[in-house]
C-alpha cells in the first residue's frame, strides 16, 4: 500500500514545491511531515484567539513569480499584498524613513544629508548590477566547476562571460563586493549613521555575522533579489500569514494527485544495494519509493536521517563542517491597539513597513559582539513589522499583530542549552528596546510567542535555529551549496536527493530549491521537465 | 487683479477638498474635464488596498442619465442590446448600446430604480444619442451627472465599513443589487457593483453629502485599513479582472473617423449582451447579419509568457500580423502577464497560440521580444468574494 514513485521528507515550502513538480510530471508522490501541520518555517498559526502569527518567516519577497504563476498559486488561494517602506528610529527622537517613491525617498534622505540622498542613486545602480549577475541563476542548477559534461561547461562559460563582460573596473568592484562587509560597502556611499544602519540590516538578517564581517554585502543582495524588474507585488505579506504560501502549494500539489501525510516523523532513509528504497518512520511505518527527497537541512539529512554506513566519509565530513549557526530569534505579539513611536505620525504609511531601532553600524556590531560572547544581544537589532496594518485577517479590527525578528540570539547560551530564564531574558531585552521608543507599547501586549533558536530548532527542525538552513556566505553558495561536488541536488546515494534551503539558491521563502531539485530528478528519470525557466532579466 | 483667465480650469468633483487633502503625491489627471488623482500615495499600495482591504475611488465624473416615463423600459429596450425587462427593480445590469450599424458606442450600467424609472451610468457623454432615441417614446431623459456624487468602495472589508456607516444588512445584498439608506437626512444609495473584480460597492449621494460621506467613511474605515485610490491603481485592477474600457479597448462608434475602426459587440467578446429575441433594437439587423456572415475581429484575452507587459504590441501568427493589443499589464495578484487584443478572424479562438511582439526600453536601449501567448477563456483574477452572499467580513 505505502508504495510511491517518490517520497519527499518534510512539508516545508520547498518540499511541497518539489512534490508538486514531481506530481505534475505524473509521479505518485507523498510528502511526509513530522508536525501535525504543514509549512515548516512558512506557517501561520492562531496561538492567541483572533490573532494569527506568521510564526517564522514573515515577509514574502523572494518567492519566484515563475513558480507562483506556473503552479497557479493565486487560484489556490495565495494572495501576496505589498507593503511600502520602513523606518529606523533614532535615539534623538527622530527617524529615517525609507519611502518606496523615489522622489519622496530623496527628500527624506536629504533631510538627513543631501550628499547621501544623491549618492543613493549610485548605490542603487551598483547594487542592482550585482543583483543582475546572480538573479539569472536562481531558477537554475548551479554548474559543477569540476565537471566536463557539456551542460556544466556551457553554464560555466556563460557564468564566466557575464562577469568578464563587466569590464575590468566593474569586475574588480564585483570581486570586492562578494567578499566585502556590508558596513564597508555602505561606508563607500553614505555618511549618515541612521541611513547606513537602516540599509545594513539586510546584510545580517539570518546570518551569524556582524555588519563588519566579510561576506555580509552578499547577504544584503540575497534580500534584494526578489524584487523583479519593477514588477509590482514582488514584495509583501502573504494574506493570512506565510502559511498561505504553504497552503496554496499544498493545494497545487494535491491538484496533481499528490498526498500530504502529517504526523509522519521520518527516522531513517532506507537504502538497499546503494539505492534509496524508501523511508521508515519513528513509529515503524515504512513507505517505499525509488526516489527519496529530503527537505531537511544538510546536517539533518546526512547526519540524522541517513545511516552513516550508507554514506562516503567525505560527505559525512562535509556535512559535519557545514556552517549553520543560529543567530536569530523571534517574538510574535498580539497587541490591543496600535503602538505609537517617537517622532512618527501613526498614520504615516511607513508604520506598515519594516521598523528598526539600531541607528548606527556601531550599535549593530556591538549587538553581534554579544552573540560572539555566547549570549543574546542586550541592544538587539530588530526587524519589526505590523502586518495587521496591511492584512485585516491577522487580528481583530483595531487590534494588531506584531512580528519582531531579533538579531542576535546564539544557538547555545555560553556553551550550554537555553533555559526558560534565558528565554525570558531574551524576551525582555527586545520588549525593553521597543518600549524605549514607544511609550504605550508595553501596555498593549496581550500575548507574546517568544522563539529562541531552541524553539526554532525544536518546532521547525532547523538545526541550531539557522533560518536559512546554512549561512549564505560565498563558501556555501552556488556550486558550494551545500558542499562542493553535491550542489546539483543529488546525494551520493542513488535515488536520494536534496531540495531544501540548504541547497542553491539558498534560504528564504523562494521555492527555487524545491523546483530546481525536481528538474534534476525528472531529468534522471528521463521524464519531461515540468519546471518553468526563470524570467529573462534585463 | 489676476492677469490670467481661469475659464479653462478643470472642474472639481464634490469630494475635491477631501481628495486633495489625501493626495500626497500631488499627481493629477484629467478625467472627463475633472481634476482627478492619478495616484494618491503609491500606486502599488493603492491597488493592494482594493485587493486586501478597502479602496475608495471618486467616480463622480461618470455620466448619469435618469430615464423615466411610461415608456422608459420600452425605450431602453430599443436603446440597448440586452433584454431590459430582465433587470428587476433595485437591480443593476451591465449593458452596451450600438449605433444602427451594430457598432458599440459605449458600455455602462443600468440601475432600475422603479417600475419605469432607470438610471444609466455611462463612461461617455450620451445626451445627444439618448435624446434622438426618444422619438416615438413617452419618456424623459435627465442628465443627472452633476447632481449625484459617487464613490466606488471596493475590496474585502468594504461591506464591513459601509455597514458601520449605517448600511444595515448590506452583507445580504446580492451582486448587482441596490439598497437605499439615508445619510445625514439625505438619500444614500448603494449598489453592489464595481470595476475591480472584488467584493465592492458604489455609493451614490447628493453632492451636498459628499464631504461628510468621505469623512465618515475614512473615520469608520480606519480599523479596516481603508485607503483612497487613483486612476492608475484602478486601471491595474480592471485589467486583471477583465473589464473593457471605452477609448482604450474600443472606440465609441460615433467618434470614429477612419473606416473600419469601430467594433461590434461580438468583436469585443460581448455577444452575450445581445438578445435577438427582442424584435427591435438599435443595430439589430446589422448584428444579425454579422452573426450569420461572421465578424471581422475577435476580442482575445492573452496569457503572455514572461513578465514584460505587452503594451501596444502587435500580435503575430507565424510571420503574419493578426492583431494589436489594447490593454496590458503584469497582474500583481494573479502574477500573470495579461493582454487584451483585437485579433483578425479566424485567429484568436480560445487556446490559440500566438506571439506578442513586445518592445521595451531599459536605459534608453530598446529591445524587441517575441513572447509566445495563449488565448484564455476567462479573466485571470477571480475573487470568490465578488459573488458571495452574505458578503464576507474581510
Ligand atoms: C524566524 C524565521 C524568520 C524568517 N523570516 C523570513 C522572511 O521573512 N522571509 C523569507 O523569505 N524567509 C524567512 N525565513 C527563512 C525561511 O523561512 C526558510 O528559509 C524557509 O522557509 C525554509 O523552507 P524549507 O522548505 O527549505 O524548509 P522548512 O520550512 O524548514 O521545512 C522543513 C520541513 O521538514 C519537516 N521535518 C523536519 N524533520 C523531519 C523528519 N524527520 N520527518 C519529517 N519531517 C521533518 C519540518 O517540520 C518542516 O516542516 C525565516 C526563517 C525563520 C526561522
Amino acid at each position: 500500500m505505502n508504495q510511491y514513485d517518490a517520497i519527499v521528507i518534510g512539508a516545508g515550502h520547498n518540499g511541497l514545491t518539489n512534490g508538486a513538480y514531481l506530481a505534475k510530471a505524473g509521479l505518485k508522490v507523498a510528502v511526509l511531515e513530522r508536525n501535525p501541520y504543514i509549512g515548516g518555517a512558512t506557517v501561520s498559526r492562531e496561538l492567541h484567539k483572533g490573532w494569527w502569527y506568521s510564526n517564522c518567516s514573515y515577509v514574502s519577497s523572494l518567492l519566484r513569480p515563475e513558480i507562483t504563476r506556473d503552479l497557479e498559486l493565486p487560484r489556490h488561494g495565495l494572495q501576496v499584498v505589498s507593503f511600502g517602506g520602513g523606518a529606523t528610529f533614532t535615539r534623538n527622537g527622530d527617524y529615517f524613513g525609507n519611502y518606496s517613491d523615489h522622489d519622496r525617498h530623496y527628500r527624506e534622505m536629504a533631510r538627513h544629508s543631501k550628499r547621501d540622498a544623491n549618492a543613493y542613486d549610485r548605490y542603487a545602480a551598483d547594487t542592482s548590477l550585482q543583483t543582475k549577475l546572480i538573479r539569472p541563476y536562481l531558477m537554475r542548477t548551479p554548474p559543477d566547476p569540476t565537471s566536463m559534461r557539456p551542460r556544466d561547461l556551457r553554464d560555466l562559460l556563460e557564468f564566466a562571460r557575464s562577469f568578464m563582460d563587466l569590464g575590468e573596473e566593474k569586475l574588480l568592484d564585483t570581486i570586492k563586493f562578494w567578499t566585502a562587509s556590508v558596513g564597508d560597502y555602505l561606508n563607500e556611499y553614505f555618511e549618515t549613521d541612521a541611513i547606513k544602519a537602516h540599509m545594513a540590516g539586510s546584510g545580517i538578517i539570518g546570518t551569524a555575522l556582524g555588519v563588519y564581517s566579510p561576506g555580509t554585502a552578499y547577504v544584503l543582495l540575497h534580500h534584494y533579489m526578489g524584487d523583479v524588474d519593477g514588477n509590482v507585488g514582488a514584495w509583501g505579506f502573504a494574506r493570512g500569514g506565510m502559511g498561505a504560501i504553504a497552503d496554496a502549494l499544498s493545494k497545487a500539489f494535491q491538484s496533481y494527485g499528490g498526498e500530504v501525510i502529517c504526523d509522519a516523523n521520518v527516522d531513517e532513509i532506507i537504502v538497499k544495494n546503494g539505492r534509496a528504497a524508501g523511508v521508515a518512520l519513528k513509529d515503524g511505518t515504512e513507505y517505499k519509493a525509488p526516489i527519496v527527497v529530503s527537505n531537511l537541512d544538510p546536517k539533518r539529512t546526512f547526519l540524522d536521517i541517513t545511516n552513516p554506513s550508507d554514506l562516503p566519509k567525505d560527505v559525512l565530513k562535509k556535512a559535519r563542517n557545514f556552517k549553520i549557526r543560529g543567530s536569530s530569534g523571534k517574538l510574535n505579539i498580539a497587541l490591543d491597539g496600535l503602538p505609537v513611536f517617537h517622532g512618527l505620525d501613526p498614520r504615516n504609511r511607513l508604520m506598515a513597513g519594516d521598523l528598526h531601532f539600531s541607528d548606527s553600524l556601531e550599535r549593530q556590531e556591538r549587538a553581534y559582539d554579544d552573540w560572539k560572547a555566547g549570549t543574546w544581544s542586550k541592544d538587539p537589532y530588530l526587524d519589526m513589522m505590523i502586518p495587521s496594518l496591511t492584512d485585516p485577517t491577522m487580528a481583530p479590527p483595531g487590534k494588531h499583530m506584531m512580528s519582531v525578528f531579533v538579531q542576535y540570539a546564539p544557538p547555545k547560551v555560553e556553551g550550554r542549552e537555553w533555559t526558560d530564564e534565558d528565554k525570558d531574558g531574551f524576551e525582555k531585552s527586545v520588549i525593553d528596546q521597543i518600549s524605549n521608543y514607544s511609550p504605550n507599547f508595553r501596555d498593549l501586549i496581550l500575548h507574546c510567542e517568544t522563539r529562541t533558536p531552541r524553539e526554532i530548532e525544536a518546532e521547525v527542525g532547523l538545526t541550531e535555529g539557522n533560518i536559512f538552513m546554512g549561512e549564505l556566505t560565498f563558501d556555501q553558495l552556488l556550486f558550494n551549496r551545500p558542499f562542493p561536488g553535491y550542489a546539483q541536488y543529488r546525494s551520493p546515494i542513488k535515488g536520494m536527493y536534496m531540495c531544501s534551503s540548504g541547497t542553491h539558491p539558498g534560504g528564504g521563502v523562494m521555492a527555487a530549491p524545491g523546483a530546481n531539485a525536481a528538474r534534476e530528478i525528472l531529468a534522471d528519470l528521463k521524464k519531461p521537465n515540468t519546471v518553468p525557466g526563470g524570467y529573462a532579466d534585463d | 487683479m489676476s492677469y490670467v483667465s481661469r475659464d479653462t480650469m478643470l472642474l472639481t468633483t464634490p469630494f475635491h477638498s477631501r481628495v486633495e487633502a489625501m493626495c500626497d503625491l500631488n499627481d493629477w489627471g484629467n478625467w472627463m474635464g475633472y481634476t482627478t488623482p492619478n495616484a494618491y500615495f503609491d500606486v502599488e499600495l493603492e491597488y493592494f488596498a482594493v485587493r486586501s482591504t478597502t479602496g475608495v475611488f471618486d467616480l463622480s465624473p461618470m455620466n448619469k442619465y435618469r430615464v423615466t416615463g411610461p415608456d422608459a423600459q420600452r425605450y431602453l429596450d430599443r436603446l440597448i442590446t440586452r433584454d431590459v425587462s430582465k433587470i428587476g427593480v433595485d437591480r443593476v445590469g451591465y449593458a452596451i448600446w450600438c449605433d444602427d450599424n451594430g457598432q458599440v458606442m459605449d458600455d455602462g450600467t443600468i440601475f432600475r430604480l422603479g417600475e419605469q424609472d432607470y438610471r444609466i451610468c455611462s463612461y461617455q457623454r450620451a445626451d445627444d444619442w439618448f435624446a434622438w432615441n426618444t422619438l416615438g417614446f413617452d419618456v424623459t431623459i435627465e442628465n443627472e451627472s452633476e447632481s449625484i456624487a459617487g464613490l466606488a468602495v471596493q475590496g474585502p472589508t468594504s461591506c464591513t465599513v459601509l455597514t458601520l456607516l449605517g448600511c444595515t444588512d448590506l452583507n445580504q445584498l446580492k451582486p448587482f443589487g441596490i439598497a437605499h439608506y439615508s445619510f445625514e437626512g439625505r438619500p444614500l444609495m448603494v449598489s453592489r457593483t464595481g470595476f475591480t473584480g472584488d467584493l465592492g460597492y458604489e455609493v451614490w449621494v447628493p453632492p451636498e453629502s459628499a464631504e461628510a460621506l468621505w469623512d465618515q467613511l475614512f473615520e469608520l474605515g480606519r480599523d479596516y485599513l481603508i485607503k483612497p485610490i487613483g486612476s492608475y491603481a484602478l486601471e491595474l485592477a480592471r485589467i486583471e479582472a477583465g473589464f473593457l474600457q471605452a477609448n482604450v479597448d474600443f472606440m465609441p462608434a460615433e467618434e470614429v473617423v477612419r473606416v473600419g475602426r469601430t467594433r461590434s459587440p461580438f468583436e469585443l467578446g460581448l455577444g452575450w449582451l445581445v438578445d435577438f429575441k427582442k424584435p427591435l433594437f438599435n443595430g439589430r439587423s446589422a448584428l444579425l447579419k454579422e452573426q450569420q456572415q461572421g465578424s471581422r475581429y475577435r476580442f482575445a484575452m492573452l496569457d503572455v509568457e514572461g513578465n514584460k507587459p505587452a503594451e501596444h504590441s502587435f500580435i503575430l501568427k507565424g510571420d503574419k500580423q493578426v492583431g494589436t493589443v489594447t490593454s496590458a499589464a503584469w497582474c500583481p495578484t494573479a502574477k500573470a502577464n495579461i493582454a487584451y487584443a483585437q485579433i483578425e478572424m479566424p485567429h484568436g479562438a480560445v487556446g490559440d497560440e500566438l506571439v506578442a511582439e513586445i518592445y521595451y526600453q531599459r536605459e534608453l536601449h530598446w529591445t524587441r521580444l517575441l513572447a509566445p501567448c495563449k488565448v484564455i477563456d476567462a479573466p485571470i483574477f477571480k475573487s470568490p468574494k465578488r459573488w458571495q452572499t452574505p458578503a464576507p467580513p474581510h
